[in-house]
């Protein structure tokens, strides 16, 4: 059987509270919320609609609902504190330092959010006459005008939802490309350190994932790869800079011999953060990137999504780019949103990715951060990045693990466990113990390249101030863990809304929703 | 009974031709608490070193492989109900299929007990 | 820069730490030919003022919805959305919170995601929902999926009263991935034989009710025939208000619902951010794509939410996952929740009235127009006229008198003569009595 080598308990140790009960269970300003079906009746609105009018004649053909609806209702004060009180159990960006490694938790700007409520664009409908929208179309294209620029693609597909989608969208302009030239390849070559989302993408059209073991300095070995090319690869995914914040110093090696075998090379640009202003995928030999404006373009990651993965494209690949797409002309913005418009346009796409044009409220938000940034304000904030990261990794490594030694990284900095060995403290554990301190953890056992990994990322919204707090802590816990400290890490964390929950539970028998409890029949009541 | 063992941690309990397969009590303490077994279908034809069952804890799914060419004839459905007992009697209870041996020669290739445990020393 | 708090003495004092001479030096890893040198060919930074000014202006050249009496659906729909929706999403801890990988400081979001899951449950008729998807169409493809790994067959059959651009990203995955695809002919009147198409080697029938075209249909027959070919149907909803008033697919046989839920909590966007729902039979909940909040206990036996059930995804079983989706779409899932909150049934009910009422308002008065025909008998919030003249025309001059009249069907089935004079056309609780005659008496005109 395959082997899982980051075992790690899912089910907590039993642990005594160590505060004394409240008749509430609240904990002063951390209120207990019940769920919205605990304590909402059907009768319950927070909405007033006007009465309908009685003499107008349903029309709905005998399929009107007989099934119950059983969706709880809040008056309006007691929605608001109901969600208030929700949302003050999260951690969020504007509470802290979240130096989450390959995932980009920057500031969030709200002008951003103020610019895509404009009603000229969040009260505007995808398929009202084109006529009425030019300024929608005119943003769209200038988006993407400006994806090109700083990326030196050459054109760019705007529709994917997200960083998954626009992985899918990349592989299939590669896979469309080839059969346009007659070919059907099956291979796509993956390095070992990818992001789950590539192999999952490449298996989802059919591809067989061919892995790339990773060297020991943490990059990409170009003889590796051209030893595993062929007329039968299509591709190659590589993440660059790499998810062990280290950018591949022979990509244009790489990407030489990827061309040369006829493959093309998609760039997962999940760290695109590192390199903005700094050097251009354009010039690295990449044939497409998608781009992740919920990372790098500081659109709001809002729990886990929406996010929009637009795809940059190669010359090679432009012209297989899905519908629709907006094309700049003298006369204005144009959308091409049919294949016949297509063909008119000499283009061949290779299909749709969504309903629509994709996620327009993050293309306001990421066009309102790269005019507010410009070219020089972009490049400061890759700068930064990679200083912020250098000055956590320059703070911590004399007393954490560094598995690719003593050099500069890019805008993440990965750390293995072998700084707990015989501390009886785990990766989880520590990261556990940061929560207490107020911290997000980092990315943890991610990437698999090596043992227990902390990935960290603290991005250009740190100031100098809170990096050296950050690296404080950590020493602290460094050095609270090898002092034999170890049920502090145990039981961690002691101080957030919730201790580790039973993650075991939860998988063996799911509860996926409420249920109603079980009525009490008169015997039990007794 | 001889039971065989295969380094990919998979066990084998030999009755006339039919051979009963599970997971090593080192695999099940490898990957922690066990919260759910995909088992095969019986009947399905297994060849040796393909996938055969999936077994999953929160943080990882892993493939089961079989040790041996065979049938299944039948498989633990206890265990899709009560994924826990993997943990607590991998080398017992908790077997996952019953197959039907198509070359007993395959059988050459495996391990017996002192070979797996030696085998796992070097881990 | 205002973002970015590092002064030029911090840059300076931290490179010294690090011991390195100048920022370039941390990245000598770029090749140097490849380094730019000068700064890309864009405009510099800009503050605040400009930068509004700059978006309000490209903002300011659309006809937004709520400027003129509008009726524009055909997947997406302009519904009053409550104040508190919106303050609430913008908290900054739903706002800049990440996916909920740390559920001890994550129970906020978790919560709302199983309140989420539970409402999609009972709204559908289903038994299970995930933590919602991309959106409605790409729901749909990932239902289909979901149904060959089920079925193990590789046959899809499109009904013609999906909305044509679901059928175009059903399509492409289908195309991409090798998987055969029956798409029946678009059928406005909803009279096509579908039953007939279901075969042993279909894996799933997908039919959208109420249909692109508003009509309705009892999906019972569907799935009767589907399940005895051990075939599974998708159903697919575009207005999701409509299971207000609606039987629900659960309830009708539906193996698989999935749908456009932006009706609820969420604007127009021009088409994005929305939110899709995906719910399902609880016996196939494990191979559901998406994220799943469960419900269980912490180390003090306190009630709490964990992401569960995720050696579905692609995170852990990379090439082997049940799809290559990441992340949900959180803060529209919010959004959703909490205006289903503040409706309740009551609130959903009265709403799903109201909008149905618009519709055959406006369908009476639209019918009145001469050469208007009305081809619905029976429809929910969106019904189909024909016009006497080409319906791209006849909706562009509604717009010259700042009418926004629907959608022409020729927009989505290019190239199709029968479908060229067709107008799908909506009416939400937004439009009022003087929004209804407006666009009777202006089609009148148009016509004329």
């Amino acid at each position: 059987m395959t082997m899982n080598r980051e075992g790690r308990p899912t089910t907590p140790d039993e642990v005594g509270s160590t505060a004394p009960d409240t008749f509430t269970g609240n904990r002063a300003l951390r209120i207990e919320e019940p769920v919205i079906f605990d304590v909402g009746t059907a009768e319950a609105t927070g909405v007033d609609l006007p009465e309908p009018d009685g003499a107008v004649k349903s029309r709905l053909g005998g399929l009107e609902r007989s099934e119950p609806l059983d969706l709880p209702g809040l008056a309006e004060p007691e929605a608001m504190r109901h969600y208030v009180r929700l949302s003050q159990k999260n951690y969020a960006i504007d509470m802290g330092l979240y130096p989450l490694g390959s995932c980009t938790m920057k500031h969030n700007p709200r002008l951003n959010e103020k610019m895509a409520r404009l009603p000229g664009f969040a009260d505007v409908h995808p398929l009202q006459p084109v006529s009425t929208v030019p300024g929608a179309l005119e943003l769209i294209a200038e988006c993407a005008r400006w994806l090109c620029v700083s990326t030196g693609m050459e054109a760019v597909a705007m529709s994917p939802k997200a960083g998954a989608h626009g992985e899918l969208c990349g592989m299939m302009a590669i896979k469309a490309a080839h059969a346009a030239h007659g070919e059907n390849r099956s291979i796509v070559l993956v390095p070992e350190s990818a992001h789950g989302t590539n192999p999952a993408t490449a298996a989802l059209l059919g591809y067989k994932v061919v892995a790339i073991p990773a060297r020991e300095d943490g990059t990409v070995d170009p003889a590796a790869v051209i030893e595993r090319l062929s007329d039968d690869v299509a591709g190659i995914m590589l993440t660059n800079p790499n998810t062990c914040g280290l950018f591949e110093r022979d990509i244009v090696e790489i990407a030489k011999a990827v061309h040369e075998a006829g493959a093309y090379f998609y760039c997962d640009g999940a760290n695109l953060n590192a390199i903005l202003g700094k050097a251009r995928p354009g010039d690295l030999g990449v044939d497409c990137m998608h781009i992740n404006l919920h990372k790098t373009f500081s659109t709001p990651h809002g729990g886990g999504g929406p996010g929009a993965g637009p795809v940059v494209l190669s010359e090679r690949l432009k012209a297989f780019a899905p519908l629709p797409y907006v094309k700049m002309t003298a006369a204005g913005p144009e959308l091409i949103e049919t294949p016949a418009d297509a063909e008119a346009d000499g283009t061949k796409p290779f299909g749709r990715m969504t309903a629509f044009h994709g996620q327009m409220g993050m293309f306001v938000r990421a066009m309102t951060y790269m005019l507010s940034h410009g070219a020089d304000g972009l490049r400061q904030a890759s700068e930064d990045a990679v200083l912020n990261a250098n000055y956590v990794r320059a703070g911590l490594q004399d007393v954490m693990s560094l598995p690719f030694g003593e050099r500069p990284y890019m805008h993440e900095v990965l750390f293995d466990d072998s700084f707990l060995d015989d501390t009886g403290v785990s990766t989880l554990d520590f990261a556990k113990a940061m929560i207490d301190e107020g911290f997000h953890p980092m990315t943890m056992y991610f990437p698999l390249v090596v043992h227990g990994a902390m990935l960290i990322e603290p991005t250009e919204s740190e100031s100098k101030a809170s990096l050296d707090l950050f690296v404080a802590t950590l020493r602290d816990l460094v050095m609270r863990a090898k002092r034999g400290e170890v049920d502090r890490f145990k039981g961690a964390p002691w101080y957030a809304p919730r201790r580790r929950l039973d993650e075991t539970a939860a998988a063996r028998h799911p509860v996926l929703k409420w249920t109603p409890p079980e009525p009490q029949t008169a015997d039990a009541a007794e | 009974m001889t039971v065989y063992f295969t380094k990919d941690h998979e066990w084998i309990s030999l009755d006339g031709d039919v051979g009963t397969v599970g997971i090593t009590d080192y695999a099940q303490n490898q990957l922690g608490d066990v919260v759910f077994v995909e088992l095969p279908d019986v009947g399905k034809a297994l060849e040796k070193g393909g996938d055969a069952a999936v077994v999953e804890s929160v943080k990882a799914a892993s493939e089961v492989y079989a040790p041996i060419s065979g049938e299944v004839v039948e498989i633990n459905d206890a265990l899709t109900d009560a994924p826990e007992k993997v943990n607590a009697e991998a080398e017992t209870g908790a077997w996952f299929f019953k197959v039907k041996l198509s070359d007993t020669g395959e059988l050459d290739g495996l391990m017996d007990a002192d070979a797996y445990k030696a085998h796992i020393a070097d881990l | 820069m205002r973002y970015l708090p590092l002064t030029d003495t911090d840059r300076a004092d931290m490179l010294q730490r690090i011991g390195v001479a100048a920022i370039d030096d941390l990245f000598v890893d770029i090749p140097k030919d490849v380094r730019l040198k000068d700064l890309v060919d864009l405009p510099k930074a800009a503050g605040e003022m400009s930068v509004e000014r700059q978006m309000s202006r490209m903002a300011a050249k659309n006809v937004s919805a709520g400027s003129v009496p509008f009726f524009v659906g055909a997947g997406a729909y302009r519904h009053h959305v409550p104040a508190t929706v919106d303050h609430l999403i913008q908290r900054s801890e739903f706002l800049t919170a990440y996916t909920p990988y740390q559920p001890e400081i994550s129970q906020g979001t978790l919560q709302t995601l199983f309140e989420f899951q539970t409402q999609v449950a009972g709204l559908t008729g289903m038994d299970v929902a995930n933590a919602s998807m991309y959106d409605g169409s790409t729901a749909t493809a990932e239902a289909v999926l979901m149904a060959h790994r089920l079925t193990r067959r590789k046959k899809a059959v499109l009904s013609g009263g999906l909305h044509p651009q679901y059928r175009a990203v059903v399509k492409n995955l289908s195309d991409m991935a090798g998987d055969e695809l029956v798409c029946l002919a678009p059928d406005p009147a909803g009279t096509e034989a579908l039953l007939e198409e279901i075969d042993d080697d279909t894996s799933c029938v997908v039919v959208q009710t109420p249909s692109f075209y508003g009509q309705l249909t009892d999906l019972t027959a569907i799935a009767e025939k589907a399940h005895e070919k051990k075939a599974l149907l998708i159903a697919v909803v575009t207005e999701v208000v409509s299971l207000g008033a609606l039987q629900p697919p659960g309830a009708m046989g539906a193996d698989i619902v999935v749908a456009e839920g932006q009706s609820i909590g969420n604007s127009l966007n021009f088409g994005g951010p929305y939110v899709g729902l995906f719910a399902t039979r609880q016996k196939y909940v494990r191979q559901m794509p998406g994220r799943l909040a469960g419900l269980t206990t912490d180390a003090e036996g306190r009630r709490g939410y964990v992401l569960t059930l995720s050696t579905r995804e692609q995170h852990i079983r990379r090439e082997k996952a049940t799809s290559n989706i990441c992340t949900n779409s959180g803060l529209c899932a919010l959004a959703f929740t909490i205006h289903m909150t503040l409706l309740g049934a009551a609130g959903l009910k009265r709403l799903a009235t109201l909008n149905h009422q618009s519709a055959v308002q406006l369908a009476d008065a639209l019918s009145a127009v001469p050469g208007v025909e009305v081809l619905n008998e029976s429809f929910f919030n969106e019904f189909t006229i024909r016009t006497p003249k080409p319906a791209a025309k006849v909706i562009e001059a509604l717009a010259a008198k700042d009418i926004l009249g629907g959608v022409p069907v020729s927009r989505l089935e290019p190239g199709n003569a029968d479908l060229a004079d067709l107008i799908v056309v909506a009416a939400t609780e937004i439009n009022s009595d003087e929004d209804r005659a407006a666009y009777a008496d202006a089609l009148k005109e148009v016509l004329a």
